[in-house]
C-alpha cells in the first residue's frame, strides 16, 4: 500500500520539519494592510457621527431653552425671541405613534401569515416576499405621492363623499394620512424582523403545544407569539427610527408650513420637526438671524427620535424581563 | 376554537379479567407511508397492548419514529406527507374522515425526544393543556397540577416554586415535567420518542422508573435507540428495518430468543 505523502506533491523541503512550521511568520505586509484598512474605514465612520453630532449639539445648545421647546410660534418664527417648536415636537410625536399603532399589527400579522400558513415554496408566498422587499427600497418621495393619491384624494375623498360632508374634513392633508403614509413606508422593516423573529422559535414548542391538542390558532396565540414579542418590538423601533426623522412621505399628505394652534383632530394638519427644518433653512428672510433657531430645531428633533426609540427599548427591556422571569 | 364534535370515540375500559397483554388496544393494519414518493413506512401491521411499555427499536431511519408519529397523527403536519391503510385506537380508526385530530391528540399525547417545556412557570406548564380544553376552575388546575407532578415524580423537587420559569430546571426535570404535562390531561396512550437520549444515567434512570409506574394507567409506546433500556421497561417489543416490521413480540424473547435473524443481529450488536 502506496501512502500519499506530502512530499509527493511539495519540494522537499531542508529544514527540519518542527521549525518550518512553528517559526513565527515575516511581516505580512497584506495582513497589515488590511487590518489598517478596516480600522481606518470605522475610524472614518465614527467620525462622520461625530462630527455632525458635535457641531448639532455645540450650535444648538444655546439656542435650546424651556420657551422654545414650551411655545407655540407666531406667523413669524424666524425671530429667536418670539419662536417655539412646541406644535412641530407635539406633531412629530403623533405621527410616530399613529403610525405604530398601524404598522405593527398590520406588518405582525403580514409575518404571521407569511412564516405560519402560507407554504414557504409557492407562488403566491414568493410574491409577496418580492413585494415587501421592493417596497423596502421605494424611494420616500415616491410614497409621499402615493399618500396623496390613494390616502387623500381616493380614500379621503370619498369618506367625505360618503358622510356629506359640505367641506373636506378626510380629503385633505391630515396626521391620519401622514401617518399611514409613513406605515406603509415602515412595514417590510416590521415584517422583517417579525418574522425573523418567529423563525427563531423552536420548532419544538409549537410540537409539543399541537401534541396536546391545541389548534394553529392556540400555538400561535399562547405560545409563538408572547416568545417572539421582543423581536417585534425591535422591529417597531427599527419604523420609528426610520419615520422620525422623515420629511418626504408627509410633505403632500399632512405637514403643514404653519399654524396657529396644535391639532385638534387626526384630521388636522401638524407642523413637524424635519418638515420646519427644511422652512427654515430654506425660506428664512435673514439666513444669519435663523441659524441658531434651526441648530437648536434639529437637536430638539435628534432628542425626539432618541427618546421615541429610548421608550420603545425600555418597554421591550421590561418584555423581555417579564418573559424571562415567568413568561 | 371551532370544535367539530365527533362521535366521542368509546375506550374500552380496563378490564382485569382479559389479560393485557392479549388485548390489543391499538391496531396498525397495514399501514404505508410516503414522503413524497419515497416509501417510509411498508405495509405494517402491528397490535399493540393495553397498559403495557411497547418499545420500538431499530437502525436510525428504520421509520419507528415515523410509525409513531402516525399515532397522533403528528405526520399531518409536514407537507407532502401520504399514509395508507388504518389505525384504530380503541376500535376507532383515527384516520378516518370524521376524526378531529384535536380529540386525538387529547387522548394520545406525546413527549419528544428534546425536552420542550413552555417558557412559562412550571405550574403554567403543566395547566397549558388543561387550560386549553376549557378546565377554567382554579381548585380543579391546582388539583390535577399537582397530581401529575406527583406521578411524575417531579413534585418535591418544585413543590416550591411551581411559579418560577421551567426554563430554570434541569434536563431530566424539564423532561419529567413534559411527561406531567402530558399526563394532566389525562391521555389514554403516551408516545414516547426517545424520551432520555439526552439525558445523562442518572435522569435516565428516573425517566424509566417513572416509565414503570405510569403504564399501571396509560398504554406507552416508546421508541429507544438504547437496546438495554427496551430490555429494561418494555413487555413488548417491535424490531424495524428500513421502513418494515421484521419481527415483534414480547421483550424477553426479542431479546433472548429471536425468530429472525435480522433482530438477532441486532439486540446483540452485530449491525445497527
Amino acid at each position: 500500500m502506496n501512502s500519499v505523502t506530502s512530499s509527493q506533491y511539495l519540494p522537499e523541503s531542508t529544514e527540519p520539519p518542527l521549525t518550518r512550521h512553528f517559526r513565527a511568520e515575516k511581516f505580512d505586509f497584506w495582513s497589515f494592510f488590511f487590518f489598517g484598512l478596516t480600522g481606518l474605514a470605522t475610524l472614518f465612520i465614527l467620525g462622520i457621527l461625530a462630527t455632525i453630532l458635535l457641531n448639532i449639539i455645540i450650535n444648538g445648545w444655546g439656542g435650546l431653552s424651556w420657551h422654545f421647546v414650551s411655545t407655540i410660534p407666531k406667523k413669524d418664527f424666524f425671530d429667536v425671541h418670539t419662536t417655539g417648536v412646541l406644535p412641530m415636537i407635539v406633531g412629530t410625536t403623533i405621527r410616530v405613534i399613529v403610525m405604530t399603532l398601524f404598522v405593527i399589527p398590520v406588518g405582525v400579522i403580514t409575518a404571521i401569515y407569511l412564516t405560519e400558513y402560507a407554504a414557504n415554496t409557492s407562488l403566491v408566498t414568493r410574491i409577496i416576499r418580492a413585494a415587501v422587499n421592493n417596497l423596502a427600497g421605494v424611494p420616500s418621495i415616491v410614497f409621499g405621492l402615493f399618500g396623496l393619491g390613494f390616502f387623500i384624494n381616493f380614500v379621503g375623498k370619498n369618506m367625505d363623499a360618503l358622510f356629506h360632508n359640505p367641506t373636506a374634513v378626510w380629503g385633505q392633508p391630515a396626521l391620519i394620512w401622514a401617518s399611514l403614509t409613513l406605515a406603509v413606508m415602515t412595514m417590510p422593516v416590521v415584517i422583517v424582523a417579525t418574522e425573523e423573529s418567529l423563525k427563531a422559535i423552536p420548532p419544538g414548542l409549537r410540537e409539543a403545544s399541537l401534541a396536546l391538542g391545541a389548534t394553529k390558532l392556540e400555538t400561535i396565540l399562547k405560545i409563538v407569539l408572547p416568545q417572539a414579542l421582543p423581536g417585534i418590538m425591535t422591529g417597531g423601533i427599527l419604523a420609528v427610527s426610520r419615520a422620525a426623522g422623515e420629511v418626504a412621505p408627509i410633505l403632500f399628505t399632512g405637514a403643514a408650513y404653519y399654524m396657529a394652534s396644535l391639532p385638534a383632530h387626526l384630521t388636522d394638519p401638524f407642523m413637524d420637526l424635519g418638515y420646519h427644518v427644511f422652512v427654515l433653512s430654506t425660506q428664512s428672510p435673514n439666513i444669519e438671524q435663523t441659524r441658531p433657531i434651526l441648530y437648536a430645531t434639529v437637536l430638539v428633533l435628534l432628542m425626539l427620535t432618541f427618546a421615541l426609540n429610548l421608550v420603545a427599548i425600555i418597554i421591550r427591556a421590561r418584555v423581555r424581563k417579564k418573559l424571562r422571569a415567568l413568561g | 376554537m371551532a370544535v367539530i364534535t365527533l362521535p366521542k370515540i368509546n375506550l374500552p375500559v380496563a378490564n382485569a379479567a382479559v389479560p393485557p397483554a392479549n388485548k390489543p388496544f391499538i391496531e396498525i393494519e397495514n399501514v404505508s407511508l410516503y414522503y413524497g414518493a419515497a416509501k417510509a413506512l411498508k405495509n405494517i401491521s402491528l397490535n399493540l397492548g393495553e397498559k403495557i411499555v411497547t418499545a420500538f427499536i431499530g437502525p436510525s431511519g428504520c421509520g419507528k419514529s415515523t410509525l409513531l408519529r402516525c399515532l397522533n397523527r403528528m405526520n399531518d403536519l409536514i407537507d407532502n406527507v401520504r399514509i395508507d391503510g388504518a389505525i384504530k385506537i380503541g376500535g376507532h380508526n383515527i384516520y378516518a374522515k370524521d376524526v378531529d385530530v384535536i380529540e386525538l391528540r387529547k387522548r394520545v399525547g406525546m413527549v419528544f425526544q428534546k425536552s420542550n417545556p413552555f417558557p412559562k412557570s412550571i405550574y403554567e406548564n403543566v395547566a397549558y393543556g388543561l387550560r386549553l380544553h376549557g378546565v377554567k376552575d382554579k381548585a380543579a388546575l391546582d388539583e390535577a397540577v399537582v397530581q401529575s407532578l406527583q406521578q411524575s415524580a417531579l413534585w418535591d423537587e418544585v413543590k416550591d416554586r411551581l411559579h418560577s420559569s421551567a426554563l430554570g430546571l434541569s434536563g431530566g426535570q424539564q423532561q419529567r415535567l413534559c411527561i406531567a404535562r402530558a399526563i394532566a390531561i389525562r391521555p389514554e396512550v403516551i408516545l414516547m420518542d426517545e424520551p432520555a437520549s439526552a439525558l445523562d444515567p442518572i435522569a435516565t434512570t428516573r425517566i424509566e422508573e417513572l416509565i414503570l409506574n405510569l403504564k399501571k394507567d396509560f398504554t406507552i409506546v416508546i421508541v429507544t435507540h438504547n437496546m438495554q433500556q427496551a430490555a429494561r421497561i418494555s413487555d413488548q417489543t417491535a424490531f424495524f428495518y428500513i421502513g418494515e416490521l421484521v419481527e415483534h413480540g414480547p421483550t424477553a424473547k426479542i431479546f433472548t430468543n429471536p425468530g429472525q435473524k435480522r433482530t438477532e443481529d441486532y439486540v446483540t450488536g452485530r449491525f445497527g
